[in-house]
């Protein structure tokens, strides 16, 4: 129960201020600029879109810069003021096939067309810390382009799991009948049991931290899947719309995206062929540890559809799919620091009348005969 | 059809083209036309969609801001921007040159002074971008074991 409480006022406006100059740090320290951190802490950025479902790399860091680099409360800032904006139109589908690539690996196949394309990753770095960066005026050259023997060869390649699946191998993603537009967890609620679709939009904006986590323990043996990365790739991609002025679809600009398809074994059974199947992993920006450990709870979340065993909590849709969501959680766990003088004055007088009928029937030899002490301030709230 | 394909392309080229540069190209136009607004410019959102595996079944991936506006010359063409992110004066400019580039005594200039520019700097990008990107690409070799 909650109470309007008056009188925090004066007090809420002084927290501002020092919300600011904590936010700000030393004025001696030049201020961060939005350029700063969309151009040097990208990935921040990208993790901040995805999760706050908003593709726009300034608010981003704006949000980034005002929540004083806490990225929940940044993702929680920009779907706040994504509530704000009318929607104004869907997009055609994006097809990751044409993704100009600037990084591309598969752990199944060494030998890919297009080949495997490493481009920046933190993947073979020592993870020792560089002293160098302390310094700000010692900047690093850009990438060296001198070893490539063709500098206009295209760095756009087929899916692997396109390739995979012409050979009957790999279970296709077919397009269901008439393409239907899918269901919109912006707009609805989330009812079990939900399509895929609907699953994916929830894990695609989930918090990263949650499916890694979930992901995990499938990989540990909190689940049956044993998965391979078929692919990862990570580029840029055009977003196409369709102009009722115009009548047709016109490309509106591009979005860095990352991609993840893992591959995971199946037995079959009496009506199916033994086969592979997929988890699939889509986010916006380079986030890779995002888009795997979607791809691997996205499968996990398949095994009632697969006929597997579903005991496991990353197999349970509702426990996923209802926990996943930062903001919300973040919400609910914070809430704790709202007033609850009331509720806690109830439970203090429930507990002196239970203590008091325990200590009648046990005698008072043990327990003191006062009150718990609680100080007069806390009594009076 | 052939119009309606170039006119798709010319728009792709001028939204993913940086606003800065074109800014810059049309400054070197010459006097711009006046127009009046069909539609104001209006910042939103697109909701972006994906495919299940990249080839499956729609689904909702998450939203991505958007600018549009549609505008009239004194002929009578009509110009449509459609930008992502929230520059309006980006939009403006997609709009201007689509309907200067509708104009027989406007086309040419536009397509020599801002798309032929736009389209080169794209290439120019998009070519050191894989150049870069191709220096990291993995050359597999095998070890000869000591058998033979």
């Amino acid at each position: 129960m909650y109470v309007a409480v008056k009188g925090g006022e004066r007090a809420i406006a002084q927290s501002h201020v020092l919300l600011a100059d904590a936010r700000r740090g030393d004025a001696a320290v030049p201020e961060l600029s939005i350029a700063q951190i969309r151009g040097q802490m990208r990935l921040a950025v990208a993790r901040v879109m995805s999760e706050g479902a908003l593709y726009d790399e300034d608010l981003a860091a704006l949000a980034i810069k005002q929540a004083a680099g806490d990225l929940i409360e940044a993702i929680f800032l920009l779907r706040a003021y994504r509530t704000t904006l009318p929607r104004l139109a869907d997009s055609e589908p994006i097809d990751t096939s044409r993704m100009r690539l600037s990084r591309r690996i598969s752990a199944a196949f060494k030998d890919l067309p297009g080949g495997q394309i490493l481009g920046p990753t933190y993947d073979y770095t020592q993870r020792l810390l560089d002293f160098s960066l302390m310094d700000e005026s010692a900047e690093i050259g850009t990438a060296d382009s001198g070893p490539s023997p063709n500098p206009v060869e295209t760095t756009v390649a087929p899916r692997v799991t396109d390739l995979l699946d012409r050979q009957g191998l790999l279970e296709s993603e077919a397009c269901p009948a008439g393409d239907p537009p899918p269901p919109d967890l912006t707009r609805e609620p989330l009812l079990f049991p939900v399509d895929r679709t609907a699953r994916l939009q929830n894990l695609a904006r989930g918090d990263e931290g949650f499916l890694l986590a979930l992901g995990y323990s499938t990989q540990r043996g909190y689940s049956t899947t044993h998965p391979f990365a078929g692919e990862i790739r990570f580029g840029t991609v055009p977003v196409e719309v369709f102009v009722e002025e115009l009548g047709f679809a016109v490309e509106i600009g591009e979005v860095e995206l990352t991609e993840c398809q893992l591959i995971t074994g199946f037995e079959g059974g009496s009506e199916e062929a033994p086969r592979f199947t997929r988890g699939y992993g889509l986010s916006f920006g380079h986030s890779e540890r995002k888009a795997m450990a979607m791809a691997l709870v996205d499968r996990a979340l398949r095994a009632r559809e697969l006929g597997e065993d579903t005991e496991q909590p990353a197999n349970n849709e509702e426990f996923m799919l209802s926990h996943s969501d930062n903001v919300e959680a973040s919400g609910f766990v914070q809430h704790l620091k709202l007033p609850h003088y009331v509720d806690f004055q109830t439970n203090l007088e429930l507990l002196r009348r239970l203590r008091e009928e325990w200590e009648a029937n046990h005698g008072n030899t043990a327990a003191p005969a006062e009150p718990p002490a609680v100080p007069a301030t806390m009594e009076a709230a | 059809m052939t119009n309606n394909t170039d006119r798709r392309g010319s728009l792709g080229l001028l939204a993913r083209s940086p606003a800065t540069l074109l800014a810059e190209r049309m400054a070197r136009v010459g006097e711009l036309p006046s127009f009046t607004w069909l539609r104001k410019p209006e910042t939103g959102m697109v909701m972006l969609r994906g495919r299940i595996g990249g080839d499956g079944a729609r689904f909702n991936l998450g939203e991505a801001t958007m600018t549009r506006c549609t505008l009239r010359l004194a002929d009578g063409s009509v110009g449509v921007g459609t930008v992502r992110g929230r520059n309006a004066r980006h939009a403006e400019m997609i709009a201007l040159c689509d309907a200067m580039l509708q104009q027989p005594a406007r086309a040419a200039t536009i397509r020599m002074e801002v798309m032929n520019v736009l389209a080169q700097a794209e290439q120019e990008r998009h070519a050191r971008a894989s150049a870069d990107t191709a220096g990291s690409r993995v050359d597999f070799y095998t070890l000869v074991r000591g058998e033979d």
